[in-house]
């Protein structure tokens, strides 16, 4: 299976700027579907990214975060090439992670 | 133009017309991810941290109304502060999809949060900031209606905050 996250990380001097995108529906649980019973939340509640051990980012999220969440954020202290561990958990317990490498 | 761009918007056009946009965003993400050679790794193979669930404020994000979120997640009221940058929309054509940032320049910065005032749980989305990382982040939140949106900023122990009115138009059309 493919992995849901889908992220590019590069340094430039000391900064590494991150850009993630994850697959997930993000239900608010407020949706009909069709048929017009309510779609129950289905949400990531956290997105954490870890390098060299430590976290640098961690989102907290709740249903009102879009579809196919998108987040963008920069730490400094990664060098080109480094791992950058990324995870995520939903409020049906499911997750995802993958290892990207920082350009 | 030459003629290999021409016929790849010819396509995108095509496309358009036979596919809803729902798909053409998956398609968009299985090629990115083979672009990036990530397709087919196991997930849970090599990465040995995972997300923790434990620490998700809960109760601020099932407070129904924006000043309990706030109160619950800081236990203080924020402060105006042009400092804080916060940017969004003035109208947003789709609820669904609204880009907004937050950034600032205050010091020492522990956590950024976003508050839209009239979404069901007006609490979206709380960033803590460790020590290196940038005081930044974008992200795209949903909107069910016309809505102040604010941003929380976490500087020095006091909260500092940023708001913006977004027009949400129902439906998604322009006008």
């Amino acid at each position: 299976m493919a992995s849901t996250i889908r992220m590019r990380a590069i340094a430039n001097g000391e900064t590494t700027e991150v850009q993630a995108l994850v697959q997930h529906p993000m239900d608010s649980g407020f949706v009909k579907d069709s048929k017009g019973n309510l779609i129950p939340p289905h949400y990531i509640e956290v997105l954490e990214f870890q390098h060299a051990g430590k976290t640098v980012f961690t989102a907290f999220w709740g249903p009102a975060v879009a579809k196919d969440p998108y987040v963008k954020f920069s730490f400094k202290g990664a060098q080109k090439g480094d791992d950058l561990i990324i995870s995520w958990v939903d409020n049906k317990g499911q997750s995802d992670s993958v290892v990207g490498k920082i350009q | 133009m030459n003629n290999n761009s021409m016929s790849k918007q010819t396509n995108l056009r095509r496309a358009r017309r036979g596919q809803t946009r729902r798909t053409i965003v998956q398609g968009a993400l299985a090629g990115g991810l083979a672009g990036l050679g990530l397709a087919g790794a196991a997930p849970f193979s090599r990465a040995r941290a995972a997300a923790d669930a434990s620490k998700w404020p809960k109760d601020a994000f099932s407070q129904k109304k924006q000043a309990d979120a706030i109160r619950v997640l800081y236990g203080k009221t924020p402060e105006p502060s042009d400092k804080v940058s916060l940017e969004a929309p003035e109208i947003a054509e789709n609820g669904a999809v609204v880009p907004i940032s937050v950034s600032t320049t205050l010091p020492d910065v522990t956590s950024i949060t976003i508050v839209v005032s009239e979404n069901p749980f007006p609490l979206a989305a709380n960033y803590p900031i460790p020590a290196g990382t940038s005081a930044m982040v974008a992200n795209r939140l949903k909107m069910a209606k016309t809505s102040k949106v604010i941003a929380l900023v976490e500087s020095g122990g006091k909260i500092f905050s940023a708001s913006k009115e977004v027009k949400v138009t129902v439906g998604g059309c322009g006008g």
